[in-house]
């Protein structure tokens, strides 16, 4: 069976998407991303889909998803790259893929997601420092 | 008055014949040279039809057609299933509405994306689904 390939780079999972996507192998990929989050304690979820021609309204609840997952696992998903011919149909065929963060490519995408994830662990450092406050007092 | 150049008819049986279809329905649409964003909505129309067909009556037939009308050209395609029929067709175009557990996006979006889309059902006997997108419409 047919499946895409995700890499590891350090806290985040990378995945080029190479083929047009059909329902099976979208499903697939759902199902291993989410996986593979949970085995490596992934912070963050690049997608790049510039090489997807087609993304209808399946694919567009699939991406959806895996971010939703993603989040629930505390981590952030990033899609890159999409094709305008691709952000129109999508628009037209109503699924403004809410929730999803985009970035016009792997480089701006990579630094979106560097971002998020610095801002969470500056968030947590944050509230360490509170805690560690009340403790004193 | 709309004339049909060519007629390529397919049968869909499995996910690949699906693949297939959409192939061959871009390459209709490159041959009458239809643009890009134009070919992009008609291949995730197409999408959308030939994944209900299988979802809701495992299969059928699509026919892809080169037409003409004056100088316009576009392309016509008509998915004709077997299947359960569509009970209430109004309330399936509605943006939402889903027997399935999918978005309910498919019909109505697919509407948005084409020219021409026409739908007939007759319970227990099957569905046939028309849409047509010109390649400068």
């Amino acid at each position: 069976m047919d499946r895409i390939p995700i890499l590891r780079m350090g806290n985040l999972l990378l995945v080029t998407i190479q083929v047009d996507l059909y329902d099976r192998l979208a499903l697939t990929l759902e199902a291993d991303l989410v996986q593979m989050v949970n085995k490596t304690n992934a912070k963050g979820v690049l997608i790049d889909i510039s090489a997807v021609s087609i993304v209808d309204s399946f694919m567009g609840r699939i991406i959806g998803n895996i971010a939703g997952m993603s989040k629930i696992l505390d981590a952030e998903t990033v899609v890159v790259g999409m094709q305008p011919a691709v952000a129109i149909t999508l628009i037209e065929l109503g699924l403004p893929l809410k929730g999803v963060h985009t970035a016009l490519d792997v480089e701006r995408g990579m630094n979106l997601l560097k971002s998020m994830i610095d801002d969470d662990s500056n968030d947590d450092n944050d509230q360490d420092v509170a805690e560690d406050d009340l403790i004193v007092e | 008055m709309i004339l049909s150049l060519s007629k390529d008819s397919l049968e869909i049986i499995k996910e690949q014949d699906v693949v297939y279809a959409k192939n061959r329905v871009k390459e209709a649409a490159v041959k009458i040279k239809m643009g890009l964003v134009n070919q992009t909505r008609l291949i995730t129309a197409a999408s959308e039809i030939l994944r209900n067909m299988m979802r809701y009556a495992s299969g059928g037939r699509c026919l892809i057609e080169v037409v003409t009308r004056g100088r316009d050209n576009g392309i016509r395609l008509t998915f004709t299933d077997k299947g359960p029929g569509i009970p209430d067709i109004a309330q399936a175009m509605k943006d939402g509405f889903s027997t399935g557990k999918s978005l309910g996006l498919g019909l109505p979006g697919t509407k948005r994306l084409v020219n021409e889309f026409d739908i007939k059902s007759i319970v227990g006997q099957g569905t046939t689904v028309t849409i047509l997108k010109w390649a400068n419409g």
